[in-house]
């Protein structure tokens, strides 16, 4: 063949990464069209700038209770635009500060739940016999622990800590990434190319990790998203009941305090709809992204 | 690649495989098989659904466990631990039916072919780089020029293309033999001469063995030196293929070959009901419930024993034409007897 | 009028309209079947036969665009109105899908499914009347009537597939058209569900059109051959010489995909065609079949061959026909 190379010759490596960029490109455009995707995603964003900008956006001092000098749960002005807590700080710079808690436990939570679920998923999915099995039934008795009675148990046993509350969140949500997890590996463990590895010589390891994993990891992102969601909630949740770190700012926490000092029967709705109102936009914004990464990761789902 | 240096055969002896249906009751996918396959030469192993004829295959692979029996490559039997498994399988490569679930949609054609290479640690040893063993694999499997296919996805390659890419595979490894479990048989007709002929350039110009794993006669009669006949779970008929399908000895091969379309030359017998169930295998000769010999009164002298006696499993023969009958049996003693006294 | 032409497919064309522009998918098909007649359709994947098959009883998708005419009996299917249609449903022909084994419902008994159809056309009909019309079904293509009971998963896949064609003759059609109706089934079992097919006719004077890509098998069963390429018809004529003397160089490599058994020339030498079977959208100009065929020539290129007459009751479209093959220069002998 006489071909006149213009462009050096790639290997074919290099090559493949290319194809790869440009399948990641192919999902972005198709993730684009779906609407609800997107709008989660712009929301999410906003509250991620916010989060990672909060220095900017309101002094840290302004958490600091011995150095409030507002008025006590006062109402919306100029100077406080969401009004004032009981200790006199600005429920902007609460609110602002508290997105970093909150986005923080709910993605390290989750990567926690991630790595344990997929791991625990993959081998119970994977080995048959009693490995799989031991595994599995593992999973099955996490399963069926009531989330907040252990959440409570751990927490009043391990103290109240941010470490905690990310380490009992975890604890408890792998079982449902496992279950899933499992049963996708269930089911591609028994298509052809496993099998085909396997004439070829390749152990188990091998076609656990060049075959099943990586058709396993569609779902395994789609399900990322769904679970930071859940993560979040499960924060603001403990949080609420006074598990949380007292010595940290999370909207849970605001919800709490405005609870415990009667901001409902007394009507000071600025303490209690901002974090609670942002809570359901993550958890929303979340969502909306994980269920259009379904669509477009599995091709199935796809509209016809 | 050069050619194998001695000619080594793959033997399988009294392979039983067997699996607990649901209901607890104990299937023999393999009752008992016998066969041999040496580099060089194409065997085919023909049969019906539930005859056991890819139960075998895999078998002699080693991806799935027989409850009895032994297979013997080289000489040496078959070890099972995972080392023993691997080397086993850098030597004789089994090709699995349907080419589009046997490619992992998310590895290119490269990497698919490049897989065994990895696995076995192919290429330090080779002295050539793995792009370049990739896309001798790839020309040797008829799909030129090679480079092209490197980055193709399996969706993108046409069901004939998606064949050769499998068979390159296992051509990568440089094996001795090549098992091939229905090559042809989800491939748009007028491709399926193409493939077959890769398979026989192979078996010239490598001097690699082929077993082909088919339902199809006239492929067998296409491509195979030798076809050994299965019938649930067991071999029936074996022998050079032209022998054995212009005098099939054995009832049920009659049987099969009347029926192929467009056979002309014999009256076609179409057998009743279906193959039977492999947890319930009759008594005695297990195909005599549907022995149109036997039906017709043709094995009268030998009913008794074919209701009763179960036959011993067919030995391997490579040379010569065997057949697992009592009928065919005693018309032999006697044949041998009139010799005798003549 | 003659009424014993069952079926009369005139200058038929349907196009597919897809997000990459209309795939056209048969591209001005003639066929006729008789009643008591076997007509064969043959050709592979992306010919248009399953298409041509769904016209029939104007299942093809709401997104076709059709032109030409369907008669069934005289009357044109595709301007038929609703309630016409619906009667030509399954009582006046009836369709056996392609792949059994998918298209039995794996909730629903036997029995049912074959009722649904009887239901459907008369819902009147009591349930003596019906169990008695499926034991006389069941019985008809080979089954056990106790099978009526059982649940697809229950039954191997020729069971399924004479289930389907039992389902098929329900309402009693004069046209029944079979789609691959032996594909992935055993030969044992497929010269069973053959046998019941040609009883069909032979007993009850149905129409068939039956479709496959095994050339052999329609050989086998059928009067007329029609060979189908890439939305056309290239051949046309009496089944055994389709097979064993084909005129177009389709037609031939399709007869020699199936090698006769017994046939010393078939010995180590397969044949078959190069590349692949063509993609509807990517065909090119003149004969489409000349990218892959063996006798090509420069008088293929500019149009597509028109289906004429050659010797005495076939048709053929390919204009190479009689014309010597071109000069081959002596290269290795295919062996």
């Amino acid at each position: 063949m006489t071909a006149e190379v213009t462009a050096p010759r790639l290997s074919p490596r290099q090559l493949a990464r290319r194809r790869r960029v440009a399948s990641w490109k192919r999902g972005w455009t198709r993730f684009r069209a779906h609407r609800s995707g997107m709008v989660g995603l712009a929301v999410l964003v906003v509250f991620i700038a916010i989060a990672l900008a909060a220095p900017l956006l309101a002094d840290s001092s302004g958490l600091d209770v011995t150095q409030a000098d507002g008025p006590i749960l006062h109402a919306p002005t100029a100077g406080y635009p969401l009004g004032t807590d009981e200790n006199g700080r600005s429920v902007l710079t609460l609110l602002i500060w508290g997105s970093r808690i909150s986005l923080l436990v709910g993605l390290m939570a989750t990567l926690i739940s991630m790595v344990i679920g997929t791991l625990i998923g993959l081998v119970s999915g994977f080995f048959p016999g009693w490995v799989g099995r031991i595994f599995f039934r593992l999973t099955e008795w996490f399963l069926v622990i009531p989330y907040l009675p252990l959440a409570i148990a751990l927490a009043t046993v391990l103290g109240r800590s941010l470490v905690n509350i990310i380490i009992v969140i975890g604890v408890t949500s792998w079982p449902g990434t496992a279950l899933l997890i499992r049963s996708q590996t269930l089911s591609i463990r028994e298509r052809a190319y496993v099998e085909r590895a396997e004439a070829i010589g390749a152990g188990r390891w091998h076609q656990m990790g060049r075959h099943v994993l990586p058709n396993v990891m569609p779902m395994i992102f789609a399900n990322t998203t769904l679970t930071v969601a859940g993560a979040i909630l499960a924060e603001t949740t403990l949080s609420f009941l006074g598990l949380g770190d007292p010595t940290r700012t999370s909207w849970g926490t605001m919800l709490d305090s405005a609870f415990e000092v009667g901001a409902i029967t007394t009507g000071c709705w600025w303490y209690i709809v901002p974090p609670g109102v942002c809570v359901v936009l993550v958890v929303l914004a979340f969502t909306l992204i994980g269920n259009a990464l379904e669509e477009v990761l599995n091709p199935r789902l796809r509209g016809r | 690649m050069t050619p194998p240096q001695r000619s080594a055969e793959l033997v399988a002896s009294g392979l039983r495989v067997e699996f607990t249906t649901r209901a607890g009751r104990v299937a023999k996918a393999l009752d008992g098989a016998d066969l041999v396959v040496r580099a060089g030469e194409v065997v085919a192993l023909v049969g019906e659904s539930g005859s056991g004829k890819t139960t075998l295959a895999r078998s002699l692979v080693g991806l799935t466990k027989p409850a009895a029996g032994e297979v013997t490559w080289d000489g040496k039997p078959m070890n099972r631990s995972a080392r023993g498994l691997k080397s086993l399988r850098r030597q004789v490569q089994l090709v699995l039916q349907d080419p589009s679930g046997a490619l992992n949609p998310r590895q290119t054609v490269y990497e698919s072919v490049a897989e065994g290479l990895r696995v076995h640690k192919l290429v330090a040893r080779s002295g050539k780089t793995e792009d370049e063993l990739v896309a001798a694999a790839l020309s040797s499997a008829g799909l030129r020029p090679p480079e092209g296919l490197f980055l193709r996805y399996p969706h993108e390659l046409s069901g004939g293309q998606r064949q050769r890419v499998l068979i390159a595979g296992a051509l990568a490894v440089q094996p001795q033999l090549l098992i091939a479990d229905e090559p042809v048989s989800s491939l748009d007709a007028s491709i399926r001469g193409e493939i077959l002929a890769l398979l026989l350039r192979l078996r010239e110009e490598l001097g690699l063995g082929v077993l082909v794993v088919t339902h199809d006669l006239g492929l067998a009669w296409n491509i195979a030196d030798r076809i050994a006949v299965m019938y649930l779970g067991r071999v029936v008929e074996s022998g050079p293929t032209e022998e054995v399908l212009t005098s099939p000895q054995h009832p049920y091969t009659q049987a099969l070959l009347s029926v192929v379309p467009e056979m002309e030359r014999l009256e076609p017998i179409v057998l009743r009901g279906e193959i039977p169930d492999p947890t319930r295998i009759p008594r005695g000769c297990r195909f005599h419930p549907r022995c149109p010999a036997l039906a017709s009164g043709e094995a009268d002298e030998v009913a008794d024993a074919c209701r009763r006696t179960s036959l011993p499993i067919l030995p391997s023969d490579p040379d010569g034409h065997r057949c697992a009958c009592h009928l065919v049996a005693s018309r032999a003693r006697a044949d041998a007897a009139d010799e005798v006294s003549a | 009028m003659s009424t014993a032409t069952l079926l009369a497919i005139r200058d038929l064309h349907v196009s597919y309209a897809t997000g990459e522009g209309p795939l056209p998918a048969v591209r001005g098909v003639d066929l006729t079947v008789e009643r008591g007649q076997i007509v064969g359709v043959a050709g592979e994947s992306g010919c248009g036969k399953s298409t041509l098959a769904s016209t029939v009883l104007r299942l093809q998708p709401p997104s076709a665009t059709v032109s030409g005419e369907v008669l069934f009996d005289g009357h044109d299917v595709m301007t038929m109105r609703w309630g016409e249609l619906r009667a030509v449903r399954w009582a006046g022909a009836s369709i056996v899908f392609q792949g059994a084994l998918h298209s039995l419902n794996p909730v629903h008994r036997i029995g049912a499914q074959i009722a649904e159809p009887l239901l459907v056309h008369d819902p009147s009909l009591g349930r003596r009347s019906i169990d008695e019309r499926i034991e006389a079904l069941l019985d008809q293509v080979g089954l056990d009537p106790a099978r009526a009971r059982s649940y697809p998963h229950q039954l191997s896949g020729g069971q399924k597939q004479r289930v389907m064609i039992a389902m098929a003759l329900a309402c009693d059609p004069e046209l029944v058209v079979a789609d691959e109706p032996t594909t992935a089934l055993d030969v044992m079992v497929q010269a069973q569900v053959l046998g019941v097919l040609s009883g069909l006719v032979r007993e009850r004077g149905v129409g068939m059109m039956m479709i496959s890509h095994d050339l052999s098998v329609l050989a086998e069963l059928c009067d007329r051959i029609t060979v189908m390429y890439a939305g056309r018809v290239v051949e046309e004529g009496p089944a055994g010489k389709v097979f064993s003397a084909p005129i177009h160089p389709y037609s031939g490599a399709l007869s020699a995909a199936f090698p006769r058994v017994g046939d010393p020339a078939a010995r180590f030498s397969p044949a078959g065609l190069p590349g692949d079977p063509p993609d509807p959208r990517n065909l090119s100009a003149g004969c489409s079949f000349a990218p892959r065929c063996p006798r090509a020539a420069e008088i293929c290129l500019p149009a597509e061959p028109v289906l004429t007459t050659h010797l005495d009751d076939r048709m053929a479209a390919c204009v190479r026909i009689g014309q010597p093959d071109p000069l081959r220069e002596p290269t290795e002998v295919a062996g």
